[in-house]
């Protein structure tokens, strides 16, 4: 088992990189004409937003390679990377939640958008349920990239479905639709995420290797039952 | 093809075999029917308004113990890995018993209808139009849960996954019926039954394409 330094490097620099963006976009970048300080917190929706779906993007790929390759390191890689993007997703609904709050004036509202990820949460969130409940390694490995694939493929028509039934949300925001005041905050902290993720994904990519390797381990052979001392009144 | 007529005989010769079972989980989703009126409150307009997302939570939550049981024979006494032994190709199995699966589903959903009807005062005449919204809408519930049933039937708490795998996957199913048919009980003044019934066909065809070619690998030992 490799025990590169990698991850921890990675995590390091996204520590890094976070602190700085956030403290750019709390204190030094200018507060936003009509929303005000509320908007600040684009600087760490947004970002997340991006990771979660490349996280879940790097899940369906670790997916087919399973399916493809049948291999073990596909697997652990594909619950690494399910675990970290529905993590990041969940924390995408909540950091929405609070900017619609005194933004819309709700908590939550059937936009595409929203109702996509929650959607998603939900989805790839029942596939670690599902892992849960399958002893066999190779089965839970086929039936998990399975349930990828087709909650992956699902997921542009959900958006599609609720863009149809309703629609609030504003377009993305990118460092092309932001004024260039707020571009390297956002940038910093998606880079900041970015590494986060990739040393998340790594570390639990680890964990979930070395729990494969104790399950699929041959059973450690019996030792030899030890005889029972004979009774004082049986000797005689 | 032959292979796929003869897994599907078999598949609705069980199901006519255990026609007790469907008489029970129509039951039930009558029984959702009439439960869901007391969520609302006894308003007639608020009732009617309502008839279609009720219908088709009903028949969404009678489908999880359709297609639960839908697997419940081949998963007793390994009865699957004999069918897998035959010379037939997996993927016949898939679409015999999905099949089998949207014609329960749809026969429920006809005859949850009538309740719907009665209970909430929401009469159509364009009972063919309605009847085919069904027809799509279960197939559309049908395609991805034969496959997750065919999972769920070899795991533990196979009576908890199989829903939390299907309701989020089938979120667009369940928003188009539900839209197709209130237009169709409400009146359809901008054309839309059209786009709502357009997004079911891309659903059916997206996930009876997809679930039948990884059918086989769910199934392998």
């Amino acid at each position: 088992m490799a025990t590169s330094k990698t991850p921890y490097a990675c995590i390091g620099l996204a520590v890094t990189l976070l602190v700085w963006g956030s403290v750019w976009g709390l204190f030094y970048a200018p507060a936003e004409t009509y929303m005000g300080d509320v908007q600040r917190i684009m600087y760490a929706h947004v970002p997340t937003a991006w990771n979660a779906m490349l996280a879940l993007s790097f899940a369906f790929l670790c997916a087919l390679m399973s399916l493809w390759r049948s291999e073990m390191a596909w697997d652990n890689r594909l619950e690494a990377a399910l675990e970290v993007g529905v993590v990041l997703s969940a924390l995408l609904c909540m950091q929405g939640a609070i900017w619609a709050k005194p933004t819309w004036g709700v908590w939550w509202d059937w936009d595409p958008r929203l109702t996509t990820t929650a959607v998603m949460v939900f989805a790839f969130g029942a596939i670690l349920a599902l892992r849960q409940f399958v002893e066999d390694p190779v089965k839970r490995a086929t039936w998990s990239a399975v349930a990828t694939v087709i909650a992956f493929a699902d997921v542009p028509i959900v958006y599609f479905s609720v863009r149809w039934w309703n629609s609030l949300h504003q377009l993305q925001s990118s460092p092309e639709t932001v004024s260039k005041a707020f571009h390297w905050p956002l940038r910093i902290n998606a880079f900041g995420i970015l590494f986060l993720m990739i040393g998340l994904i790594s570390l639990r990519t680890r964990v979930a290797a070395l729990r494969r390797e104790e399950e699929l381990a041959p059973p450690l052979p019996e030792t030899a039952p030890r005889r029972a001392p004979i009774a004082e009144g049986a000797r005689s | 093809m032959t292979h796929l007529l003869a897994a599907l005989r078999k598949d609705f010769l069980l199901q006519w075999r255990t026609r007790a079972q469907a008489i029970a989980v129509y039951a039930f989703g009558a029984s959702a029917l009439l439960l869901f009126s007391f969520a609302v409150g006894p308003v007639a307009a608020t009732l009617r308004e309502h008839a279609a997302g009720f219908l088709w939570l009903g028949l969404l939550l009678s489908s999880t113990l359709t297609l639960a049981e839908s697997f419940h024979a081949e998963a007793e006494q390994h009865a699957l890995e004999g069918l897998l032994l035959l010379p037939v190709a997996p993927a016949a199995l898939y679409y015999a018993k999905a099949l089998a699966n949207a014609a329960a589903l749809s026969l429920m959903g006809a005859a949850l209808i009538p309740v719907m009807v009665i209970l909430y005062d929401a009469a159509t005449p364009r009972v063919p139009a309605l009847l085919g919204i069904v027809l799509l809408g279960s197939a559309g519930l049908s395609a991805p849960g034969t496959l997750y049933a065919a999972m769920t039937s070899q795991a533990r708490a196979r009576q908890t996954l199989l829903p939390l795998l299907l309701f989020p996957l089938v979120v667009p199913v369940l928003l188009a019926a539900v839209k197709a048919t209130s237009l169709i009980i409400h009146g359809d003044p901008m054309g839309q039954i059209r786009s709502w019934s357009l997004l079911l066909v891309c659903f059916n065809v997206i996930h009876w394409s997809l679930c039948g070619l990884l059918f086989e690998r769910v199934v392998e030992d």
